[in-house]
């Protein structure tokens, strides 16, 4: 009885229903604002390197007087901010973008779940993560700047580096911890809440990716926390866990007991970061997954192949980590068990995307904003796997491990292959969340527009990369022989990451305009006309607490689209 | 407020609640933690040319052994505390679970003890890798225990007038805390012959 009171004081206060929210959709927006702030404060960061790389030791226009009295970013500020874009862009932007909005705001929804399993620890999670944000935005003012040492904090650097670095750390720490409860709070939900008729393999392929995802939060990132421990004892309580004996630092021998192994820590944070690869990529596909089934109108091509592939993906995931280390003299034996646990991974990936490509044969596509960027998507992602394969085999790894072709490659797979997928899976759910479309003229300008300069930015690296130009120059090679042949590049990538940047601007006005419309009490609930229960059983947006106006019993699988017989194009899932 | 289905009442194909499931989830991270401690540890011990680096290791045997028969029998009290409300016997559930509560307590102490004296003799985390992994390993499921004590004595103290009104629900809260409590007990036993008799 106290409870149901309560409710009912809460419902009037603003702080209640917006801030402090136990509604995983309000929950799913406020990660998703977030993230989105995040994602363009650490794309910010990469322009202003990018000024750097392109016009050495040059003042920075605009901004230049924030950085420092002379304008300059200095090659000590370079390193902060690499590692920071790192940081930023995976664990504060993609990772919640992906899990935090999208797995919070749809999952349940299309499960047929009236809110995830535990609504408060869903709140909890949030609010865990934003402090951890804080925290790490907060380095940035520190006397000393923030941790410096790469997004992968490699010892003995990450231990002698400034304060900035144990800042670095406990960041980590709440953010682990706000993607350990989100995470299991999705796996508990798609678990445990289906509703009559809602079988496994009637599940949308988008919520097999978040369960696998989910589960490679759960059991990757503890490791990584392991890992995150063991280096605030060694910088705090100055132990030797990763700092070996004799080891000279500046002229001095540093003054610690050693016998420690800084290729335990690589070992701890590949365990978690190989597995983190997926957890960026494989909600993509389930995002793009959606959007191509809904506009082929049309099945997809082997769902059963696709959530085995998956699943087997999320398997292996956790044994292939030390395809990260090559470089580090580990041994033949390792070597050659990790290149062959990193070729079989590539066959599920391949029958991902093919499954996917397949899956346009034959239909009457519709190209709108969402399809746009999802099949944006496929060719850049593809680009993004097949370059990864020389970086499979230690061979081809060892001369390329440490050039801009190893950025080239990841850029691809998780700038135009997650953050396409992202777009397209906003593009795709804001009619649900808002009850009206984005702007389609100015979602084809932020489309067509993204894809070139996206390309513009990562193509080059590979030419580069080729021609061996190290990744770690903070002035982007002009000291450095190898790269004098292929230095031109370096303005035109420039130039493409700031037009990048203007290319979001149509992006933004679209979502502000389209906000700013007057709610629309009878807006339309299903305007792709979709199969999945998001769309068919619930209003646009869905109801505050609960979700759904109708009682729900699944009949069919998730993409029934062109049904032989049927009387409509789509046959909903929610419909006998 | 919305009810969420299986919250106090078991899904049939699964044969768990919402709770119980989760808890599950988060041992399994909890695991992965530990796993990771643990690995770090082997890879330190097989990196030493002798182990402990610093020669023979002062740890306290008795005092450990002590530890380890206190979680052990606190594991039991917490299942017996379990027990009784299924039997709907209230008092033995406060009886139990006051036990369980006076062994971590106990546990504690000893703990505290134990790393006084280190300190006293001049023993840091620092003085070389072994201490530093002893440290680390025991002071985490230090933590893990009074995160254990808080809910235990929550679930004892102000937490019990759920019973009154939802006594399903505060029985599955006992389960699950339970379990936490044998994870904490299980971290234990393998922590004490890793570190205090290998």
């Amino acid at each position: 009885m106290e409870e149901s009171i309560s409710t009912n004081n809460h419902k009037e206060r603003f702080i209640w229903t917006y801030v402090f929210s136990q509604d995983h959709k309000v929950i799913g927006i406020q990660y998703g604002i977030t993230a989105l702030f995040f994602m363009l404060f650490g794309f910010v960061l990469m322009m202003i390197m990018r000024w750097q790389l392109a016009y050495p030791d040059t003042p920075v226009p605009f901004i230049g007087g924030l950085l420092s009295e002379d304008k300059l970013l200095s090659p000590d500020m370079y390193n902060a901010f690499g590692a920071m874009h790192g940081t930023i862009m995976i664990f504060l932007g993609v990772v919640p973008i992906l899990v935090g909005a999208f797995g919070n705001y749809v999952v349940p929804l299309q499960i047929g779940a009236p809110d995830m399993a535990f609504p408060k620890l869903n709140m909890a999670s949030y609010w865990v993560y934003f402090v951890g944000g804080i925290v790490m935005f907060a380095s940035f003012f520190m006397e000393g700047g923030p941790a410096a040492s790469g997004w992968t904090m490699y010892p003995p650097l990450s231990i002698i580096a400034e304060n900035g670095e144990t800042v670095w750390l406990l960041g980590m720490v709440f953010l682990i911890t706000s993607s350990l409860l989100g995470s299991m709070n999705i796996i508990v939900t798609i678990v445990q809440l289906r509703p009559e008729g809602l079988t496994w393999m009637r599940l949308p392929f988008f919520v097999w990716a978040q369960l696998v995802t989910s589960f490679l939060l759960v059991l990757a990132f503890p490791p990584l926390e392991a890992a995150a421990v063991l280096q605030i004892m060694d910088r705090i309580a100055e132990t030797s866990f990763f700092m070996p004996s004799g080891l000279v630092v500046g002229g001095e021998a540093v003054d610690v007991a050693g016998g420690g192994s800084p290729l335990l820590w690589q070992h701890l944070f590949w365990f978690l970061a190989h597995p983190e690869v997926y957890v960026l990529i494989l909600p993509g596909m389930g995002i793009v997954a959606e959007v191509v089934a809904n506009n082929t109108r049309k099945p997809l091509w082997g769902y059963k192949a696709l959530v085995y592939s998956v699943v087997f993906l999320g398997f292996m995931s956790f044994i292939v980590w030390a395809h990260h280390m090559f470089l580090t003299g580990m041994g033949q034996a390792m070597s050659a068990f990790f290149q062959t646990t990193t070729m079989i991974i590539s066959i599920p990936s391949v029958i991902i995307l093919s499954a996917l490509l397949i899956s346009l044969w034959g239909g009457s596509i519709r190209f709108n904003t969402p399809m746009l960027f999802a099949l944006g998507w496929m060719p850049m992602f593809g680009i993004g796997g097949l370059t990864g394969l020389p970086l499979g085999l230690a061979p081809t790894d060892i001369p390329l491990h440490d050039t801009y072709y190893v950025i080239g490659h990841f850029h691809y797979v998780v700038a135009p292959g997650s953050i396409f997928a992202i777009f397209a899976g906003i593009y795709y759910w804001f009619p649900k969340m808002t009850g009206h479309k984005l702007n389609e003229s100015l979602g084809k300008v932020h489309f067509y527009f993204s894809f070139i300069f996206m390309n513009g930015i990562f193509m080059p690296m590979f030419i580069q990369g080729l021609a061996g130009v190290s990744r770690r120059l903070a002035d982007g090679g002009a000291s450095y022989a190898h790269a004098l042949e292929v230095l031109q590049w370096n303005e035109f990538m420039s130039y493409s990451a700031w037009f990048l940047g203007l290319a979001q601007i149509p992006f933004i006005i679209n979502i502000v305009l389209t906000i700013l419309k007057k709610r629309d009490k009878n807006a339309e609930r299903n305007p792709w006309k979709s199969t999945t229960i998001e769309w068919n059983a619930a209003p646009s947006p869905p109801i505050a607490h609960g979700n759904f106006d109708k009682e729900l019993t699944v009949y069919r699988g998730p993409c029934e689209y062109s049904v032989p017989g049927a009387n409509k194009d789509f046959s909903p899932q929610t419909e006998k | 407020m919305i009810e969420i289905p299986y919250n106090v009442k078991p899904r049939q194909e699964t044969g768990l609640y919402n709770a119980k499931l989760g808890i599950w989830l988060f041992l399994a991270s909890e695991v992965m933690l530990f796993g990771g401690l643990f690995s770090a540890y082997v890879l330190l011990r097989v990196g030493s040319p002798v182990w402990p680096p610093g020669g023979e290791a002062q740890l306290n045997i008795p005092l450990a052994t002590i530890n380890t028969f206190n979680l052990i029998l606190s594991s039991w009290t917490i299942v017996k505390s379990w027990i009784a409300l299924k039997e709907n016997d209230f008092k033995g559930f406060k009886t139990y679970m006051g036990i369980t509560l006076l062994c971590s307590l106990i546990f504690l102490v000893i703990k505290y003890f134990e790393y006084s004296a280190k300190l006293h003799h001049g023993i840091f985390p620092s003085t070389d890798n072994f201490y530093g992994i002893y440290f680390t390993l025991t002071g985490l499921h230090g933590l893990h225990v009074i995160g254990g004590l808080i809910v235990n004595f929550y679930l004892w103290g102000p937490g019990k007038k759920m019973w009154k009104s939802e006594p399903e629900r505060f029985t599955n809260r006992v389960e699950v805390s339970g379990l936490y409590w044998h994870f904490v007990d299980l971290v234990w036993i393998f922590l004490f012959p890793t570190l205090y008799l290998l």
